[in-house]
């Protein structure tokens, strides 16, 4: 299962994904070997800080399960320079429906 | 210069390992002062998650940030720490009998051992990424208010939907010569109270309330502000002329001055976090000890539960630094009168 992450600099990433992970979760577990795609992700997927923010390739916005109301206020009070795609990369779970996501890392989620 | 506190052990930190270290220096005899930036106990559970429940605290099946933290609180209240809150460690020097810890507030504190719990950093307040904005904070755009006169007489923005942001909108409003709030929409988490009071005065035409982004800042070259700029839902930008900018965009754990603080001294540190021994949790320097989150050994995990561990032993060698001509004694605190007493239980 896969899931493309384009970091801060454009470059698109391949990373192997495990079924009911976070995507926040396989991101920063890539992280600990390629500083290129770290991100904050400060509370740990409580959604109390909204450093993992991501833009949704728009393409797979409409497989998402919709955002809860309690994300969609997190992301309005705590990230930065949102768009319409905006997500938050710790309430995304990975699944078969969900292989090739692609997103990317927004800015304000720097470590 | 002020005269300096004297303690018997510093510790730097109000989390929740900082607070437990407090009970064990306290059995044996050692009083503590505690400095956080944040204005309260608790450190990430209480910024963090407060209402969140934790499931791996043993024998408290379920316990939320906040609650931890009062519990806390109770058990250290027979050792009567001092806390010095709203402050940041900012300085540490080695003195002749210990070591001298200055804060930001400029309050000295004197001690014979220093105990790092600085957790994940200091809590600090999230900057907005834009371009160029470094050149005016500190000098027209700032994330914390220091002192209210500053913004006296003048045109400012307050950019925020949270309490910070609106309780100095309220608190500002009589002394500025205009204030504008900055949302990004219109819907605000603060007390409902301060919102309806917000609300009165944008009313009253007191307060303008603009909902949009700030995305853009610009001013001379001297970091005076001219204008902010924001951008709107359709994508259209629009300047709002102002002399100050006050963004209150949360917080956010930041190494701080503790990376200084630490070199320094000659306490290495390793990607941010501090080498220690698994007997003593004391760094390489003699006398300062580091434990919690910003700590590092092998296997190390960053749980409430290891700190609290961490913590009782390095009480037993602060001990020594503390008391060197005294024998040190194992005890429980279920049978020994001597320890009960000191909890005031008997
Ligand atoms: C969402 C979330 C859920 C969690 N759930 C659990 C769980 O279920 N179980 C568990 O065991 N752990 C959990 N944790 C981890 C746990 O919260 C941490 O391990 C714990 O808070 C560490 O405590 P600490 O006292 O070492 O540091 P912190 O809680 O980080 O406190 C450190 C304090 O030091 C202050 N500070 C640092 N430097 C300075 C300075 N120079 N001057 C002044 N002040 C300074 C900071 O402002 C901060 O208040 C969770 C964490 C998060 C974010
Ligand atoms: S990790 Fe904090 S909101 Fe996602």
């Amino acid at each position: 299962m896969m899931l493309h992450v384009i970091d801060r600099d454009g470059k698109e990433h391949d990373l192997e994904a495990i079924e009911g992970w976070r995507v926040m979760e396989i991101i920063r577990d890539y992280a600990m070997t390629d500083a290129s795609l770290a991100i904050k992700a400060e509370c740990g997927g409580s959604l109390s800080c909204g450093t993992c923010h991501v833009y949704v390739d728009p393409a797979w916005l409409p497989k998402l399960a919709p955002p809860t109301d309690e994300e969609t206020d997190r992301l309005a009070e705590s990230a930065f320079e949102l768009e319409d795609n905006s997500r938050l990369s710790c309430q995304i779970l990975m699944s078969d429906k969900l292989d090739g996501l692609k997103v990317t890392i927004a800015p304000g989620t720097e470590p | 210069m002020t005269t300096a506190h004297k303690t018997d052990v510093i510790i730097i930190g109000a989390g929740p390992v900082g607070l437990f270290a407090v009970f064990e220096l306290g059995l044996l005899d050692m009083k503590a002062h505690l400095i956080d930036i944040l204005d309260r106990p608790g450190g990430q559970c209480a910024e963090l998650y407060p209402e969140k429940p934790i499931y791996d605290i043993p024998a408290l099946p379920v316990v939320s940030g906040h609650e931890l933290t009062e519990r806390l609180m109770e058990q250290i209240k027979p050792f009567n720490p001092v806390f010095h809150f709203s402050q940041m460690a900012e300085q540490v020097e080695k003195t002749e009998h210990g070591l001298r810890v200055t804060t930001d507030a400029g309050t000295v504190i004197e001690a014979k051992a220093l105990v790092i719990a600085a957790g994940g950093g200091s809590f600090m307040p999230k900057k907005p990424p834009i371009k160029g904005i470094e050149v005016y904070e500190g000098k027209s755009v700032f994330y914390a208010v220091r002192k209210r006169d500053a913004f006296k007489g003048r045109h400012l923005v307050i950019a925020g939907g949270g309490d910070s942001a609106l309780d100095w909108t309220l608190n500002l409003q009589p002394v500025a010569k205009s204030i504008t709030l900055l949302h990004r929409r219109d819907d605000f988490r603060a007390a409902p109270h301060s919102v309806q009071q917000m609300r009165d005065l944008v009313s009253a035409g007191k307060l303008k309330l603009v909902i949009s982004n700030l995305t853009g800042v610009a001013g001379n070259d001297n970091g005076q502000l001219s204008h902010v700029t924001v951008t709107n839902a359709d994508k259209t930008t629009s300047d709002i002329p102002c002399d100050m900018l006050l963004a209150f965009y949360g917080l956010t754990m930041k190494l701080g001055p503790l990376g200084a603080i630490c070199e320094k001294l000659g306490v290495e540190m390793k990607d941010g976090l501090i080498p220690v021994d698994t007997e003593k949790f004391e760094t390489m320097v003699p006398g300062i000890f580091a434990i919690g989150d910003i700590n590092w050994y092998p296997g190390k995990l960053k749980l409430i539960l290891s700190g609290f561990h961490e913590a009782a032993l390095m009480a037993q060698r602060t001990f020594r630094y503390v008391y060197p001509e005294r024998k040190w004694r194992f005890e429980y605190t279920t049978s020994s009168s001597n320890l009960q007493e000191k909890l005031g239980v008997k």
